[in-house]
């Protein structure tokens, strides 16, 4: 099948693919450059193990397709740390046991990034309701929530400083 | 037998340093930053994507299957049916197990596998699929657990006859087994009782749903030597379990687990695995498959249904006199369910003295049921507490009171013939009363449910290594999974016996050529097994310590005692020396007598039972059907929490994962037997805006046949969930709730008449 020449900018790099039309952003990201830190659960855009960021949106890989990322920027788990340090969200969720198995980890962390930047200072309910479309099936979301709230007022308190 | 078999060393007065902290799982910061490899992530040169061909019935006869126009399309590499596997007779189990992984004379549910390709793209693989021609005799389908039973079903297996039935007719069943377990005398018992309430019940299916689909790399070399890799619950059952289908010696196959994305059971069966190891072997090449969420909800999992009657007889006074259960449990296609778990278990937490219970097991054309916390004891412990929830109301008694007058402890003799130790049920249930949560009134317009759970807990096969690295550092091989946090809690019960900091501990996962045979990890078996024979090599390295030490001072062994990560002089007497760290000991003798290491292999045995209370307040909307969890507490006995954090991460976990089987989660199937919701949309499992917070209280009282007195923590959490909600949404609307799930157009209905 003759594919396509892609070229988009992935946390910060910019990087160029060779796809198929009908292969979704997920596969490529994750078969393609080998970043295999965005998770496939469902491929049907109901899990939100694949959340990432598209031009800033929040968005399933799975629900996207590879060729719609020419020109855009995507950031994903790999570029969430900064250069020396953990995200307060990553420092969080090890510290309040905010993962199990992790599977879900990667997803959770890219929503819950985008839900700090939208509201520096959710409630626990908004926190829940931002997460629901990221399943886990581990925790039973207590400690998630609870990372994601810490990691909040860190970052509220440190933006203070 | 092992001397930490017979002697544990357990210290109920031994000061802790680390056993009882929460510290970062080593694991942790590859899950967060992306780096962990899961089933899907491992990338290899000249890997072929390989796709299964399923069965659009649910149940029929494979007259013919042609290859051919898949095998000419540019790019397929290799195709494989069920004649490139070695055959077995059917019924027994690789006859059963190579038959479920690829289907032979029929097909026996939708989504069977029944061919697999091995191409250069996806896209190719998906073409290739579609060119495959198979010709199917359509047959009658059943799926219904009673209607499975019926003498006029349609029969799955001609083979099968009921085992454990004197009275069963010589011909094709769907029965695969009657099960009698019980004691004292029913009949008596109910004679005795005041009040008796019998009701029938019932539950259906619902998935495992771990986030991660199987997945596995296979690469087989031209002298035959396969590498697999894949998310397992249990590396060395599945090497056995494929030298067995695949006619070879285990040795010549190596299974390496990956980081495992979920399993809650569902992991500790064999899928694609023998045809992505079939297809590299055809195709020269490494072969991956992932399955898609449609491949794990059709034909991986799931749980069984059950349908049961329950009867139980309780006097004025609040004594339980008998207690009567006839079961059946769906197994799915093949026999194999583990429903013996239920007989044994569903009273059991109760000191009765009259039990009888009749269980059998039913084929039916779904997806052979696999493994899930408890397996089949959640089911039907929701009847046994609902019942019992009913008999404290007419009573006028609290239902934790009625438990409490009717708790196990010590010294009862169960109906599965053990005897119990040192138990905490009394424990557990004085907790839930005592917490916030119970002795808070119930909202108005809510509904307080409790219920209580048991769970045997396992120990097993295990095989493990330590090694005490000539920094002083230390290393650890364990053969058994990790499946939310055992690395770490092991790794604290060596750094806790060696006395270093857990920092300098590093566990990790061995595939199948490291270590010797481990059983799968399942059952509340892993951190308490592995960790027995990690603090046996522990213990072994610091006998070596000790020998070592003497030798550096030229004293007897006996003069010389290991304490807080030091070796010591046992008195003055010995002579005057500065104590000598592990990591001094190391440096100074690794080169001139070797490692300093310990391994250990043993079937683990002395596993603590455990026991549980769910508090569960919910709000049902009128108007709509709709539970609302407002307030959840999980109360169980840990024996002892190695990691706290780790383990309210199982209650809470266990918890949700009941929240959902009992409010949400069912496989609904079409005329045609064909699974309609097989995605997560139309499957819910809870989402974060589902659920409240879920308290938890750690009761511990110590198991004392290991060394820090823990206890299985995985299965309990889920055992007593059903029962609990189920409880709770009886006691919001009045009604009686005898079948699952709660979800709205049943409660509805309910509500409306």
């Amino acid at each position: 099948m003759k594919k396509i020449h892609v070229t988009t900018t992935v946390n910060g790099d910019e990087v160029d693919f060779l796809c198929e039309p009908q292969q979704t952003l997920v596969d490529v990201l994750r078969n393609t450059l080998e970043l295999t830190g965005t998770k496939e659960g469902c491929s049907t855009g109901d899990c939100g193990a694949c959340s990432i960021r598209f031009d800033g949106a929040l968005v399933c890989a799975c629900l996207v397709l590879a060729v719609e990322a020419d020109g855009k920027q995507i950031e994903t788990i790999e570029g969430l740390a900064g250069d020396d340090a953990l995200h307060p969200l990553q420092r969080n969720f090890l510290e309040l046991n905010g993962l199990q198995c992790g599977i879900c980890t990667p997803g959770i962390l890219i929503a819950a990034k985008a839900l700090l930047e939208a509201n520096p200072d959710p409630s626990e309910t908004e926190v829940r309701f931002w997460l629901a479309g990221n399943l886990c099936r581990c925790t039973g979301y207590d400690k998630i929530i609870r990372s994601v709230l810490a990691a909040a007022k860190e970052m509220r308190e440190s933006a203070h400083a | 037998m092992h001397d930490i078999l017979e002697n544990s060393g357990f210290d109920a007065g031994k000061d802790l340093k680390i056993v009882g902290t929460s510290p970062v799982k080593h694991d942790g910061p590859d899950k967060v930053t992306g780096r962990a490899k899961f089933g899907a992530d491992l990338m290899v040169p000249g890997a072929l994507v390989g796709k299964v061909l399923r069965s659009p019935h649910a149940h029929a006869v494979i007259k013919s299957i042609d290859c051919s126009k898949a095998e000419a399309l540019a790019g397929v590499k290799a195709v494989v049916t069920a004649g490139d596997f070695p055959d077995f007779p059917q019924g027994t189990m690789p006859g059963d197990m190579t038959r479920n992984c690829m289907a032979r004379e029929k097909v026996l549910y939708e989504g069977h596998a029944l061919a697999a390709v091995a191409a250069t793209s996806e896209s190719v693989a998906k073409a290739a699929l579609k060119l495959i021609e198979v010709d199917y005799e359509v047959l009658p389908h059943v799926i219904d657990p009673a209607a499975a039973k019926a003498p006029d079903a349609p029969i799955l297996h001609d083979h099968i006859r009921t085992k454990g039935d004197a009275d069963a007719a010589d011909a094709p069943t769907n029965v695969t087994e009657r099960l009698d377990i019980g004691m004292g005398d029913v009949d008596k018992g109910f004679a005795e009782a005041d009040e008796i309430i019998e009701r029938e019940f019932t539950t259906e299916p619902m998935h495992q749903s771990y986030i991660e689909p199987q997945a596995c790399v296979a690469q087989v070399g031209d002298d035959g030597q396969i590498d697999l890799w894949c998310c397992t619950q249990g590396t060395h059952v599945f090497r056995d379990r494929l030298a067995t289908l695949l006619k070879m010696p285990s040795s010549k196959i190596k299974v390496t687990q990956s980081e495992m994305g979920g399993g809650f059971g569902g992991k500790t069966t064999l899928y694609a695995e023998p045809a992505a190891i079939m297809l590299s072997k055809k195709a020269r090449r490494p072969v991956k498959i992932v399955l898609t969420r449609s491949e794990v909800f059709r034909a991986t999992g799931p749980v069984c249904a059950t349908r049961s009657r329950i009867k139980i007889g309780v006097t004025n006074a609040g004594r339980i006199t008998a207690a009567e259960a006839e079961m059946i449990f769906q197994a799915g296609a093949f026999p194999g369910s583990m429903f013996d778990n239920a007989p044994k278990a569903m009273f059991t937490r109760y000191n009765l003295e009259n039990v009888k219970t009749v269980s059998y097991e039913v084929v039916c054309n779904r997806a052979k049921v696999n493994a899930f916390r408890a397996p089949c004891v959640p089911q039907v412990v929701f009847g046994v507490e609902g019942i019992i929830d009913e008999l404290a109301q007419k009573l006028g008694m609290d239902p934790l009171e009625l438990r409490l007058k009717n708790a196990a402890a010590e010294g009862y003799k169960t109906v599965f013939g053990e005897t119990f130790g040192p138990i905490g049920y009394v424990e557990t249930l004085e907790a839930a009363m005592n917490c916030d949560h119970y002795k808070s009134p119930v909202p108005e317009g809510q509904g307080r449910g409790v219920a209580t759970g048991f769970w045997f807990n396992r120990g097993g096969d295990t095989t493990g290594s330590l090694t005490i690295t000539p920094d002083g550092s230390v290393t650890i091989m364990l053969g058994t999974s990790d499946v939310a946090g055992s690395r770490i809690s092991i790794s604290m019960m060596a750094a806790e016996e060696l006395g270093i900091p857990v920092e300098k501990v590093r566990a990790n996962l061995a595939d199948t050529s490291t270590l010797g045979n481990n059983r799968v990890t399942a059952g509340s078996r892993t951190t308490f097994s592995s960790g027995m024979v990690i603090i046996d090599s522990a213990r072994q390295c610091i006998a070596e310590l000790v020998r070592r030490a003497a030798e550096i001072w030229d004293v007897p062994e006996d003069g010389v005692v290991f304490e807080d990560g030091q070796c010591r002089p046992a008195g003055s007497n010995v002579g005057e020396f500065d104590p000598l760290s592990v990591a001094d000991i190391a440096a100074k003798t690794s080169v001139s007598h070797g490692a300093i290491a310990g391994h250990s292999e043993m079937h683990v045995t002395g596993a603590g039972p455990g026991f549980g209370v769910h508090l569960i307040d919910v709000e049902v909307d009128k108007e709509t059907g709709g539970v609302s969890v407002k307030r959840y507490t999980v109360i169980e006995d840990a024996g002892k929490a190695i990691h706290p954090g780790q383990v309210e991460g199982q209650y809470q976990g266990g918890a949700a994962q009941g929240a959902g089987w009992a409010l949400n989660e069912a496989y609904m199937y079409d005329e045609d037997g064909r699974m309609e919701n097989a995605g997560f949309l139309d499957y819910r499992i809870p989402v974060a805006s589902d659920l409240p917070m879920i308290d938890t209280v750690i009761v511990e009282v110590p198991n004392p046949n290991h060394p820090y007195g823990l206890r299985g923590v995985g299965e309990v959490p889920v055992t007593p969930s059903l029962g609990a909600m189920a409880n709770a949404v009886s006691n919001a609307i009045g009604i009686r709730q005898v079948s699952l799930p709660l979800s709205p157009p049943h409660l509805l209905a309910q509500i409306d008449s």
